[in-house]
């Protein structure tokens, strides 16, 4: 199928056939779900039109909040087009909740889906802001509620068609607007559905999430007679379902990468917290000791009647690992990967690396970030270079006068405040990589290691090879320190 | 005996035993020379003690980036067999150069904390590991006594050493010369280097990078100071030859580190 002609799907409902979904070329054609499809033929001539299947449709929507569990440990379709995302247990692995959403709208446009996305502190504001926001990326600061809903329709508020053209026709288009107005009267005109989208919104009115669980996965959940309150009472249960879990994926020759925690309170709220490994692993005391670290973000409010532990990631890992403190004394590569466990667990997974060397002569790129416990890549940089300590990104620019072609200059201005320049090394030409940026075609930099009167030691560029004017413009920058 | 002798023995002797008091028995205290004896000689362990916390800045404007602080820890580093832990406020390091100074790039592993409490507390966390060869924390500000007991406690147990790599946005902030458990503290400040051909000073290019490199804190020792050639392949230091040993007053250079 083009993805520049439009398309449309069509269903019936009940009177006549009517549009279903529209995709963007078709919307920007004016085309709308709901509007009748004879219209729609008349507004868009050779339109393409496929029969609605809500079935599969809905089916896909059931697969694609499953495979979003890579984000959080609590998802759930919200048909027909979109995905609740409980993200409060799994954002630190990503680095913060901007990032999660960045990642997720990124992996899905690969897969060749649109989506918008926003995380805020109630689902329904969430649900607004995804939709009607001007950007497709959106998080909401906590208590930024009333700012974030103020400006948009109505129709953010997940309400009914006929309340929205009724609210129209009394002059409300703005969520503001209804903020302000007499609630009485409005809940007698248009029913409780109105008012309780509204404090659902504002989170005065709470809203649960009916999480989907694959099947499939490995999974141990423990219920109590008694709610439990204590984080004593949760480490304790934490211990059993970690142990539960491990001897099934010992049964199964698999290690777990991730575990969710989820919690049920008993006021039918569901909490979760989630762990990452760096390596597959069985082994129940670094995984309890993983999730006891995190008990402190949980809740536990009224009490908590049920706790399941998930594996949604596992790889297969065949060998029997050694139960902790089984091998006194040896040092294994196992250990670091306790600490690095624990680490990403604190920071983030992208905050745990290494560095290896990339064969590139900008230096900004001469590095690239591994896995941190990836395997040794026995290589390093060319000894000969000299490279600063400290890089500066971006690379600040300084006054210094040189004379051309290739003379290093005598002093430069960096702050305020002029370095004479004692000795220097240099100039290493690097030209720009044209293959990667159409802009660094004939970009070069010449790079100078100077030494001021104190000894210290800059590395200064300067843009073009003062010959050519197309290779830069004669600035000169600081790129680092040694 | 003379009894000033006598007195000296008697001392000694309690200040042997002051300093094992509330340390786990280690078999002998581990420890990694600089193997430059002018250097050596000054530090009552006969080289940087093992299992224990150093603290490293630069000074005057390098306070801020302290390139060659990390430079001098990644070359000690370097000469210890296993991984290293660099925890990072923001990734400004770049690789490269800690190989310069010997320091594999297979052998560090980074861990950017963010801000200065979760350095603390991801260091104290590393230490607990006692695999790794060195465990690198820089941090901006203050270092309280309480938080640098911890981290020497943690080192003491493990076995592995700590570098507190301590910077600041000011040029002489008064927080880094607080007093702190660290067994050493360490200041190291660019000179103007030799002409890279000694014979011919004309000649155009940049030698070996030169320090003046101050022990400002030593426990159970003086400070003292040193003029020395920067870390080189192999992550050594070297004596600059033309200037001799220049160990400072003590006097002078105790009113410097602010003690």
């Amino acid at each position: 199928m083009p993805v520049d002609k439009p398309l449309i799907t069509a269903t019936h409902d009940g009177r006549r056939q009517v549009v279903a979904a529209a995709d963007r070329v078709a919307r920007s054609l004016g085309l709308y779900p709901g509007m009748a499809v004879a219209q729609a033929q008349a507004v868009v001539p050779g339109l393409a039109i496929l029969a609605a299947e809500p079935k599969g449709g809905a089916r896909a929507l059931d697969d694609l909040a499953a495979w979003c569990l890579r984000y959080a440990p609590l998802t759930a379709p919200d048909r027909p087009d979109g995905i609740w995302i409980e993200a409060a247990g799994g954002a630190h692995l990503f680095g913060g909740e901007a990032a999660l959403l960045e990642d997720l709208v990124a992996r899905l446009a690969r897969g060749g889906v649109t989506a918008r996305a926003a995380i805020a502190d109630t689902p329904g504001t969430a649900w607004a802001v995804a939709r009607y926001a001007e950007k497709p990326i959106t998080v909401v600061a906590p208590s930024g509620t009333a700012d974030a809903l103020r400006h948009l329709p109505i129709a953010a508020l997940r309400l009914p068609e006929e309340v929205i053209t009724g609210l129209a026709r009394l002059g409300f288009e703005r969520i503001d607007q209804l903020m302000a107005a007499p609630r009485p009267a409005l809940t007698l005109r248009f029913g409780p559905v109105l008012m309780r989208r509204l404090d659902q919104a504002f989170g005065h009115h709470f809203e649960p999430i009916e999480a989907v669980s694959p099947s499939e996965t490995v999974s141990s959940r423990l219920t109590f007679p008694e709610p439990l309150l204590t984080p004593e009472a949760l480490t304790a249960v934490v211990g059993r379902l970690t142990n539960a879990v491990c001897t099934e994926l010992e049964r199964r020759e698999e290690g777990a990468r991730q575990l969710d925690l989820i919690f049920e309170r008993v006021d039918r709220t569901l909490q979760a917290i989630r762990i990452g490994t760096a390596r597959p692993s069985r082994a129940p005391q670094h995984l309890a000791r993983l999730l006891d670290e995190q008990l402190e973000r949980v809740d536990p409010g009224l009490g908590i009647e049920a706790m399941r532990l998930a594996v949604p990631l596992v790889e297969p890992l065949s060998f029997t690992q050694p139960r902790d403190g089984f091998l006194v004394g040896q040092k294994t590569e196992t250990d670091l990967s306790v600490l690095v466990d624990r680490l990403i667990n604190r920071l983030g997974d992208r905050r745990v690396y290494r560095v290896a060397p990339v064969e590139s002569d900008v230096p900004e790129r001469s590095v690239r970030r591994i896995g941190p416990l990836s395997p040794a890549a026995d290589a390093t940089w060319p000894p000969t270079l000299p490279r600063p300590t400290r890089l500066l990104k971006p690379p600040q620019p300084v006054e210094a006068l040189a004379m051309l072609p290739d003379h290093p200059p005598a002093f430069f201005v960096w702050r305020r405040r002029r370095h004479r320049i004692r000795r220097t090394d240099g100039p290493e030409r690097i030209a720009g990589e044209w293959w990667r940026l159409d802009g660094e075609r004939r970009a070069t930099r010449d790079y100078w290691q100077v030494e001021d009167d104190a000894g210290r030691r800059f590395w200064l560029y300067r843009s073009g090879d003062a010959v050519d004017p197309a290779t830069g413009d004669l600035r000169w920058f600081l790129h680092g320190f040694f | 005996m003379e009894p000033g002798n006598a007195t000296a023995v008697v001392l000694a002797d309690l200040k042997a035993r002051i300093a094992h008091v509330g340390r786990p028995e280690r078999g002998g205290e581990a420890v990694l020379p600089f193997g430059i004896p002018e250097i050596d000689a000054r530090l009552p362990a006969g080289g940087l003690s093992l299992g224990a916390l150093h603290e490293v800045a630069g000074s005057g404007p390098d306070i801020e980036h302290g390139a060659a602080a990390a430079l001098l820890v990644a070359g000690v580093l370097a000469r210890l067999p296993g991984p290293v832990l660099w925890v990072l406020e923001r990734p400004d390091l770049f690789a490269p150069a800690l190989a310069t100074a010997g320091l594999h790039p297979d052998r560090v592993i980074y861990a950017e904390a963010g801000k200065p409490t979760a350095v603390l507390l991801s260091v104290e966390e590393s230490l607990r590991h006692d695999g790794l060869a060195g465990v690198v924390g820089e941090l901006s500000g203050h270092l309280t006594l309480t938080a640098s007991r911890r981290l020497q406690l943690a080192a003491e147990r493990s076995g592995v050493t700590c570098f507190a790599l301590r910077r600041s946005r000011s040029h002489d902030d008064a927080q880094l010369a607080e007093p702190t458990a660290a067994a050493t503290r360490w200041r190291v400040s660019a000179l103007p280097s030799a002409p890279p051909l000694a014979n011919s000073p004309g000649t155009p290019g940049l030698g070996r990078s030169r320090w003046h490199l101050e022990l400002t804190r030593c426990r159970g020792g003086e400070p003292a100071s040193w003029i020395v050639e920067a870390s080189d392949a192999t992550g050594r230091l070297g004596l600059a030859a033309d200037t001799g040993d220049r160990s400072a007053p003590a006097a002078w250079e105790r009113r410097r580190a602010g003690g």
